[in-house]
């Protein structure tokens, strides 16, 4: 191990602690980043790089820290999905749409972290516009998962669609990411990567300057490699936005505090409608080892029963394409991104989403174009939303009966191969969420952490799921899962 | 319920995509492909169920009435394909 290795191996609270010390600086770390993306590029994570402006933000960083002046993120290397506006840099949501795109404002998400002294290495690659649960549907091609199964070299996919911000953290090419959730995109490549992600109550952290994918899903979260990281990185991305009318108002919670207290006495319910028909072995005692091991930290285990998750993943593919294709209705060559000209303004507008938009993005503006057609809006749109209704009401009443959070998968197999789903159905692809996309149907806070290698030696990750607004819960529980799992970081090939 | 062909054709004209005929064709099996998988939702009884409008339950924020941002016309239209003096650019629309 080289002193650079040694640096880019910290987690977030080792960081924040070596450099009150005075151990390296803030300058230092990033420069060792720096030389960890250059080197993983066949990874193909960052889009962007940006080292000349992480390394200004660096130097202002040592001055902070100079002054005796550290925030609580100070001189932290951070990688941003490319889904949140960063002023003068890079935003495309991975689309050609968006061509040349460089925001004049910058997201309050990442605007928080720069507040509170983050350092900004690039921006992350992901599925065109968050649509996907692989990112193979990227403009700039395919992430590699930078795991690999044992005795193998078949690329894997690292998840999606923060399949970037993922595969960047476990890769150790940043020391945490911004991401975005919809109906899995935090979790999923959480789970296939060996990292921890939480998606927080619909809410938590402001939408503004996050590119828009489905509104009233949407949600921003951290990928990190260990709980207590993710705690230190929602904490501070976390705000009330008076810019953002659904950012809810209450206090962000300490939620590094939580990290470590005891679950003793708190009722963990085991949805049964989640033993899915087909459910690998290793996925059921994975499962197994999770409630072992929450009871043996003295928690209470319960059956419970959500008997609408089954219409949770068909009800989200009428919601969320319909909601995309309201929002992405904006993008006609007009006021920004790619502009193709036609023989009239209508043509231009036509060809101009033609050759922006990718093929699944495509598609889900068409099935939502669809089901908000006259004459289908009640069939489709009205019926899933009222089903909607019935999934948090699931929820509800569990809650109502004392249950504080719900143990569950986070993904229904391990990373699969890239280009292995190319021949599926749409269908097949969106199963990969079958877990995660009940959480955002109820606007619920749900974490996903690694609980330990199928026999492949690839990871596995469980989903906690809590009561709105009670991420404290998430992470006492997730790190009692982590102590008893252990964290789990790839063989270096790249 | 499926689609046919000139319904999907419609649809990608509502949507101002422009799409070819083989498009037009993959594109018809896979929505159908979708919309063969959502059809369960119909064994649901939602009779008496309102449908969901936010999954938190929160006052719709107000604000004061006064102009908080702006001014600053070139901003806005810097990522513009074309843009000429403060104005957005596009092809001719009225004769």
């Amino acid at each position: 191990m080289t002193r650079a290795d040694d640096l880019t191996a910290l987690s977030i609270a080792e960081i924040r602690d070596g450099l009150a010390a005075r151990s390296f600086s803030a300058v230092e770390l990033t420069k060792a980043y720096v030389a960890a993306i250059e080197a993983a590029r066949p990874l193909n994570a960052y889009i962007v790089e940006t080292p000349e402006k992480a390394l200004a933000m660096a130097e202002a960083s040592d001055a902070r820290l100079a002054a005796g002046e550290q925030r609580p993120l100070e001189g932290v290397p951070i990688g941003v999905k490319d889904l949140f506006a960063t002023e003068g840099v890079h935003t495309q949501a991975a689309s050609n749409v968006l061509s040349a795109f460089k925001p004049t404002y910058e997201s309050t998400v990442t605007a928080n972290l720069w507040a509170d002294g983050a350092v900004m290495l690039g921006k992350l690659n992901m599925d065109e516009f968050a649509m996907g649960s692989s990112n193979e549907t990227s403009y700039y091609g395919p992430v590699t998962n930078p795991w690999r199964k044992e005795g193998s070299n078949l690329p894997l996919v690292p998840g999606g669609s923060s399949g970037g911000s993922a595969a960047a953290v476990a890769a150790r090419l940043c020391a945490g990411a911004t991401a975005t959730d919809t109906g899995g995109s935090i979790r999923q490549p959480a789970a296939f990567t060996g990292t921890v992600g939480i998606k927080p109550t619909y809410g938590r952290c402001s939408r503004w300057g996050i590119v828009a994918f489905a509104s009233s899903l949407d949600q921003a979260g951290p990928i990190a490699r260990n709980v207590r990281d993710a705690a230190i990185l929602l904490k501070s991305m976390a705000s009330v936005d008076p810019k953002d009318t659904t950012s809810v108002d209450l206090p962000v919670g300490d939620y590094e505090a939580s990290v470590g207290q005891s679950v003793k006495g708190l009722r963990i319910g085991i949805p049964r409608e989640y033993r899915i028909e087909g459910m690998p072995a290793e996925i059921e005692a994975l499962w197994q080892h999770g409630i072992d091991w929450l009871k043996a930290a003295g928690a209470e285990i319960v059956d419970i029963s959500l008997p609408h998750t089954k219409y949770a993943l068909p009800a989200y593919y009428i919601v969320a394409p319909a909601e995309a294709s309201s929002n992405l209705a904006r993008y006609d060559g007009v006021r920004y991104g790619l502009r193709v000209p036609g023989d009239d303004i209508v043509s231009m507008y036509e060809n101009s989403r033609a050759a922006g938009f990718g093929r699944e993005v495509k598609r889900r503006i068409l099935i939502g174009t669809y089901v908000l057609s006259a004459g289908y809006y009640d069939a489709y749109y009205v019926r899933a939303q009222k089903i909607r209704t019935l999934i948090k009401n699931d929820f509800d009443i569990a809650f109502a009966a004392g249950v504080d959070a719900v143990l569950t998968p986070a993904t229904p197999s391990a990373a699969f191969g890239l280009a292995e789903m190319a021949m599926a159905s749409p269908v097949e692809m969106y199963l990969n969420d079958v877990f995660t996309v009940t959480v955002n149907m109820a606007g619920l806070p749900g974490i996903a952490v690694p609980g330990g290698l199928d026999k492949n030696g690839l990871p596995l990750g469980l989903q906690l799921i809590g009561r709105p607004f009670e991420e404290e819960t998430l992470f006492r529980l997730g790190h009692v899962i982590e102590d008893a799992a252990g964290t789990f970081s790839p063989a270096r090939w790249w | 319920m499926s689609v046919d062909i000139a319904t999907v054709k419609r649809v990608a004209r509502l949507a101002r995509i422009a799409i070819s005929e083989e498009e037009a064709v993959s594109f018809q099996s896979e929505l159908n492909a979708i919309l063969g998988f959502v059809e369960q939702l119909n064994e649901v009884d939602v009779a008496n169920v309102e449908p969901l409008s936010s999954v938190v339950a929160q006052r719709m924020k107000m604000r004061d009435d006064v102009v908080t941002d702006g001014f600053y016309p070139d901003k806005v239209v810097a990522n513009a394909p074309a843009a000429d003096d403060g104005f957005f650019m596009v092809p001719k629309v009225i004769e």
